[in-house]
């Protein structure tokens, strides 16, 4: 009898093993690289794109989000766009544009033969009917158009008026000039929509995304994936090359690597620093450096004391090996940063003389300032990886024990994001992590929107506010001439470094991972990705 | 049995409305603006005092409380502060994503588990005895991270067996129907795509059948010993029955009751606790909708997934209590 139990156990498991091995009968003998690869060939023309999170809109200009971008920079375009590797501004829907001499004036002209997914016509009137829609919305409607200066019954706002002048000329008159303009037109968040598709939509818009970029909304499944489709008509002739392209969301990292290399998916972004050595070990797949356009700082709350003292603030600088920290937590990829703002900017100073790793230093700059013995304080520690700090409790510790050596104790403290932002930003914290990913490659998206006293209560955690530095940021929003503003942005970058409001950790090199088949993939430093031109080998 | 059953329904009304009040209170005392979680960092002051307002954010709490359960007994459970969309809408595919996980998930540990259960305790002390309740101890005290990242790396990427992650082949998508795929694909009449699905519930259900499994095992083997040493399976033994005859037939229903419970709760919990699951195997269901909601202060949506969850949960408990009384006649209340 026992004998037979034994036996009935034993099928058991023989027949449980059977029926596994019989569902992977498909890919079974997979294992093999090339084997893998002969099976994928049929569908070589859809790119799935594995990411941590999923879009909230796909009305651009409804939201802030980097995710939602990722996707509508393909399907939507902006009258500009950026440079495939940089922030330079290139033609978009408009092909050509003059700027007055007063800098007040633009016209634009359009691009011939354009249409939208819905086949009509993309003319001088739909850009017209589009900025209205903003313009006449609200912050709560359409944050990002508070880059053109608040909205239209607003005092600050900077358009005047905007003409079409005929079927194919734009015409925008500004109230004053605008330095980062048309570096603002080129973002996302301004792609053109079809003003049929406005009117029949209105808000489900963000549902039902209709412009006239290489790829056309095929399906939204909420929180797993967004399918998108060749747009057959797109004006770009011989693009774009995939037929498909699907977001696919896998919020954890690791899961998402695993994904890549049973080839679940194509390409991935948000590789953890760690996970280095397992992509460049696999001959199936290739590393795709981002070019850095972020900064990753401890934030120095100016108005807690001790560190309302300028030199309490510069001997923490002095007490941070940054090198250490980018070789144990960045694989290596980052550099050291100085300033607010990373060196690919325009009007970057090199001249700033970083404060050296020095102990010594930040104890006699503790006792000048009246704390020989160090002090106590709060360093708060981010809950969530971001590309400029993958893993922010592991660098708060690091920090702890750095400032430890010159007598600070700093005692780690975290919250939940969201309550951490809102914290962060009412000033309660001594010092804190953060970091800020450009959205247009203007140093005005840095120094001012980090560290201008008009931006306290909104991205200036700090509480740092200095007049001298506002006149200046003001005076560089209004200059056209780049030469001018770069000499105004370097004079703000001497007094940040000098009042020490923040200490700048990195300037990260955001990592991503894909097929080592993808070719003609060029990462974006804004972190949105056309994929226009990316195609299998 | 019927008034039984009624009065036993009558009983969740309060039960819910109890919950209603605690989650609404829980969750207004999360620190942490909506309007400013929505607007994200580069939102303007006033832009967050005008969502707040259009959101009702700036009533009185019981002014809140009283619209919104008006809203809950006219069946309506508002609108998503995040996405616009209607939560009832919107929560539909989430639900049947991790009803679809959950009802595997269970059927694997209550078929493993009670079957092993049941071997153990008939072979009390044997080497299968001894290594299934080591398992189960192994499955108790297992991290569901580590060891759904194990699973993909093992059966995914080393032998290639099953996909990591998501409901489906990706390249080769599900009309969805009922959003539970398994039967979208039968509807459909495409079994290639029934396969895969099938393949695509293996991993995370097992991750998931893991702790539930154990302890199902473990309670049945514990309820099975002591029926097995009662008099009247002695002498149904005595009498020459078979023995899975004495053990299915006669010991089983003696010793379902702890089982059932058992089982009952781990479903109730299974449906609540998937997040790590889901997470892990990009699986989009119940659980990672209301983190989600959490993390973007989503209050609308928090509480009606959390009320979902907990009304789940009650139903699942109300079908062991009437079980119970249909089981065991002197089940009465």
């Amino acid at each position: 009898m026992r004998k037979k139990w034994s036996m009935l156990g034993l099928i058991f498991v023989l027949i449980l093993s059977l029926a596994l091995s019989a569902c992977s009968n498909k890919s079974a003998g997979g294992k093999d690289g090339d084997e893998k690869a002969g099976e994928k060939s049929n569908a070589k023309d859809t790119l799935i794109y594995g990411r941590g999170g999923d879009s909230t809109s796909l009305d651009p200009i409804t939201t802030t989000e980097g995710e939602a971008f990722k996707v509508t920079e393909n399907i939507y375009e902006s009258l500009l766009s950026y440079g495939d590797e940089d922030t330079t501004v290139q033609p978009g829907l408009a092909e050509k544009w003059e700027a007055s001499d007063d800098g007040l004036t633009y016209t634009f002209h359009l691009r011939e033969g354009v249409k939208f997914h819905d086949g009509t016509d993309f003319n001088a009137e739909a850009v017209v009917i589009n900025f209205d829609r903003w313009m006449n919305g609200d912050a709560e409607k359409f944050p990002y158009y508070t880059m053109f200066g608040g909205f239209k019954k607003d005092e600050g706002h900077v358009i005047k008026e905007i003409k079409a002048a005929d079927e194919k000329t734009v015409v925008f008159t500004l109230k004053r000039p605008q330095a980062p303009f048309l570096k603002n037109i080129a973002m996302s968040p301004f792609g053109i929509a079809s003003p049929a598709a406005i009117e029949k939509y209105g808000d489900d818009l963000r549902a039902n995304p209709v412009g006239t970029g290489p790829f056309k909304f095929v399906e939204w499944k909420a929180n797993d994936r967004i399918v998108l489709e060749k747009n057959e008509d797109y004006w770009m002739k011989g693009y774009p090359k995939l037929k498909q392209v699907i977001f696919k969301t896998i919020p954890e990292n690791s899961a998402r690597l695993n994904a890549l290399q049973t080839g679940e998916i194509d390409l991935m972004d948000g590789l953890n620093p760690s996970d280095l050595s397992k992509v460049e070990g696999d001959k199936n797949l290739q590393l795709f450096k981002r070019p850095s356009m972020n900064v990753g700082y401890v934030g120095l709350t100016v108005t807690r004391k001790p560190l309302d003292n300028k030199l309490v603030r510069q001997a923490l600088n002095h007490a941070v090996d940054k090198k250490a920290i980018i070789d144990s937590f960045y694989g290596g990829f980052a550099e050291p940063a100085k300033n607010p703002m990373p060196p690919s900017l325009e009007g970057y100073d090199d001249s700033v003389e970083e404060y050296p790793y020095d102990l010594e230093k930040a104890k006699a700059l503790l006792k000048e300032a009246g704390f020989p013995d160090g002090f106590e304080m709060e360093l708060w520690a981010m809950p969530v990886a971001r590309p400029y700090m993958p893993e922010g409790m592991k660098v708060a510790e690091v920090l702890q024990a750095s400032f430890e050596k010159i007598g600070v104790k700093a005692k780690i403290v975290t919250y939940e994001w969201a309550t951490y932002l809102e914290k962060a930003s009412k000033g309660e914290a001594d010092s804190f992590l953060l970091g800020w990913t450009g959205d247009n490659g203007d140093p005005d998206n840095f120094i001012y929107t980090l560290l201008d006293k008009d931006s306290i209560g909104g991205n200036n955690y700090t509480y740092f506010s200095n007049p001298e530095m506002h006149d200046i940021l003001i005076e560089a929003q209004t200059v056209t001439d780049q030469a001018k503003r770069n000499e105004l942005y370097k004079k703000a970058q001497a007094i940040v470094h000098d009042e020490a409001p923040w200490i700048p950790l990195v300037h990260s090199t955001p990592m991503m991972a894909g097929m080592s088949d993808i070719a003609n993939f060029i990462p974006h430093p804004t972190g949105t990705d056309l994929f226009t031109k990316v195609e299998f080998k | 049995m019927l008034s039984y059953t009624i009065r036993r329904i009558g009983m969740l009304v309060p039960v819910l409305l109890g919950m209603t009040i605690v989650v609404f209170a829980i969750i207004r005392a999360i620190p942490g603006d909506p309007a400013q979680v929505i607007l994200g960092q580069r939102a303007t002051p006033e832009a967050i005092q005008q969502l707040t307002a259009k959101l009702g954010l700036d009533q009185p709490i019981y002014v809140q409380y009283g619209s919104y359960l008006m809203d809950l007994i006219t069946g309506n459970l508002g609108e998503s502060i995040r996405t616009g969309e209607q939560i009832s809408k919107e929560m539909i595919p989430y639900l049947a994503a991790t009803a679809e996980l959950t009802i595997f998930a269970m059927a694997i540990a209550i078929i493993v588990g009670v079957n092993a259960g049941i071997i153990s305790a008939w072979f009390q002390r044997s080497w299968f005895d001894y290594g299934a309740m080591i398992i189960a101890l192994i499955g108790i005290s297992m991290p569901i991270f580590w060891l759904g990242l194990m699973g993909q790396w093992f059966f995914s990427i080393q032998l290639d067996w099953l996909p990591t992650t998501g409901r489906e082949e990706i390249r080769n998508p599900v009309d969805a129907v009922t959003n539970l795929y398994l039967i979208d694909t039968l509807i459909n009449g495409r079994f290639d795509q029934f396969g895969e699905v099938f393949k695509h519930l293996i991993l995370p259900g097992t991750a998931l059948a893991t702790i539930p499994m154990a302890i199902i095992a473990r309670i049945t083997r514990s309820s099975m010993i002591e029926v097995l040493n009662a008099d009247y399976i002695r002498t149904a033994r005595a009498k020459g029955l078979r023995m899975s005859w004495v053990v299915y037939r006669h010991a089983l229903k003696n010793a379902v009751i702890p089982i059932l419970t058992v089982i009952g709760l781990q479903t109730g919990l299974l449906l609540g606790g998937a997040i790590l699951t889901e997470t892990i195997f990009g699986w989009p269901g119940l659980g990672r909708y209301i983190v989600e909601a959490i993390s973007y202060r989503d209050y609308p949506v928090i509480q009606s997934g959390i009320l979902m969850i907990a009304l789940l949960f009650v139903l699942v408990n109300l079908i062991v209590d009437l079980l119970y009384a249909a089981i065991d006649p002197r089940i009465k209340y």
